[in-house]
């Protein structure tokens, strides 16, 4: 166990490394490598935690996901990057939601949970929706699935934030009372419904923005997962990559010369008004 | 407590690290960054590698074995595509020169 942490100590210097060096482009290219050595090292040390003791499930899981996601590596035209991107990560947020779903499960009696293994839980599983629901509508956008102008209705900001305000009120009803079923999966739907119902009104120029943000969030979910789990290699690479990701994203929206809030709630940019640049 | 004390203190030192690490990067790299940084994200894996590994209860397992499959995705074609796009760029660059 104390060899398990400091390999994740390790891991977590290599992550820093890679994340630093992805910054510069002479050395993007070896801080990516780095990065995936840090990621197959704290994955190997994981597989000696004394809680796995059954291993089919693993290895069938990580055969699938890997043939998948290096079929979809190899096959994707680089034009289409940013939306290869946008679903990958909303399958790294969709796994943040399953793995705190997981934990809930887990415990059986839900009342068996401290308060803050249900805050965590709570926040894992909507932030980590978000992320899926939110990533694939973002895709379907680039693609054209979806209209890429801005889908927008009357007094739709305050909808939706009333609606991440009773997200969170759920939490604490969750929290309250852990035996509550329909706490849980109330915050389980309308997190999904809110990934969709915020990056809707968005237009589908903004998109690599958005998937930018989106990116910071599926950290940030990741990290809320290591809460749930008490993982801190998990804590630590999650907040990294939502605080770069954060970063990353307002550096991109000082690009375009706009401000971040203009991107996520001024309803512009669709895919004909992107020739005509920022009006305000 | 001390244990959800000690997380938050690691979770804000490195939110703070994480700030501190991306500052002025060439428009360029924006996009194989968001990737590079994407693919860490699937660290989650190591929550679903516990979720699945555990036999407390075989429901709970078949959610890891699905997270376990997202989160791969993640990782393997994140880390894939961004060296792709950095493999680009190197050739790219040496053009130019």
């Amino acid at each position: 166990p104390n060899i398990i942490q400091l390999v994740y100590l390790l891991a977590t210097g290599v992550f820093i490394m890679g994340i630093k060096r992805l910054g510069s482009p002479a050395t993007a290219r070896s801080g990516n490598q780095l990065a995936a050595l840090g990621m197959f090292i704290g994955v190997i040390v994981t597989l000696f935690d004394q809680q796995i003791i059954s291993y089919e499930l693993i290895i069938a899981g990580i055969v699938v996901g890997s043939a998948i996601g290096a079929f979809a590596a190899k096959k994707v035209e680089m034009t289409a990057m940013p939306e290869m991107v946008a679903i990958f990560n909303g399958f790294g947020g969709g796994a943040s939601a399953l793995v705190a779903w997981g934990e809930f499960v887990r415990i059986g009696a839900p009342t068996m949970l401290a308060g803050q293994d249900l805050v965590t839980i709570g926040l894992s599983i909507l932030i980590g929706s978000i992320t899926f629901t939110g990533s694939f509508i973002a895709f379907g956008k680039l693609k054209g699935f979806i209209s890429g102008n801005p889908v927008t209705f009357p007094g739709q900001n305050i909808f939706n934030a009333l609606l991440t305000v009773g997200t969170l009120v759920l939490v604490g009803w969750l929290t309250y009372d852990p035996s509550s079923q329909l706490a849980f999966w109330l915050i389980f739907g309308i997190a999904l419904l809110l990934g969709i119902l915020t990056v809707m009104p968005i237009g589908g120029a903004d998109m690599p923005v958005v998937i930018s943000l989106l990116n910071s969030y599926s950290g940030l979910a990741a990290s809320m997962a290591g809460f749930v789990i008490n993982n801190n290699l998990l804590i630590i690479s999650g907040a990294l990559v939502g605080a770069a990701g954060l970063i990353l994203t307002n550096i991109m929206c000082n690009a375009m010369n706009r401000s971040l809030g203009n991107v996520l709630f001024g309803a512009f940019g669709g895919n004909d008004s992107s020739e005509s640049g920022p009006a305000a | 407590m001390s244990g959800l004390i000690f997380n938050l203190f690691i979770f804000v030192l490195a939110s703070f690290v994480g700030f501190e690490l991306i500052s002025k990067v060439p428009p360029t790299l924006h996009t194989p960054l968001m990737s590079g940084a994407n693919a860490i994200s699937g660290i989650t894996i190591i929550g679903a590698l516990v979720i699945a590994g555990q036999v407390d209860q075989e429901f709970a397992q078949i959610i890891g074995f699905m997270a376990i499959v997202f989160a791969t995705i993640n990782v393997v074609g994140g880390f894939m595509v961004t060296d792709r796009m950095l493999e680009m760029f190197k050739k790219k660059d040496k053009n130019d020169e």
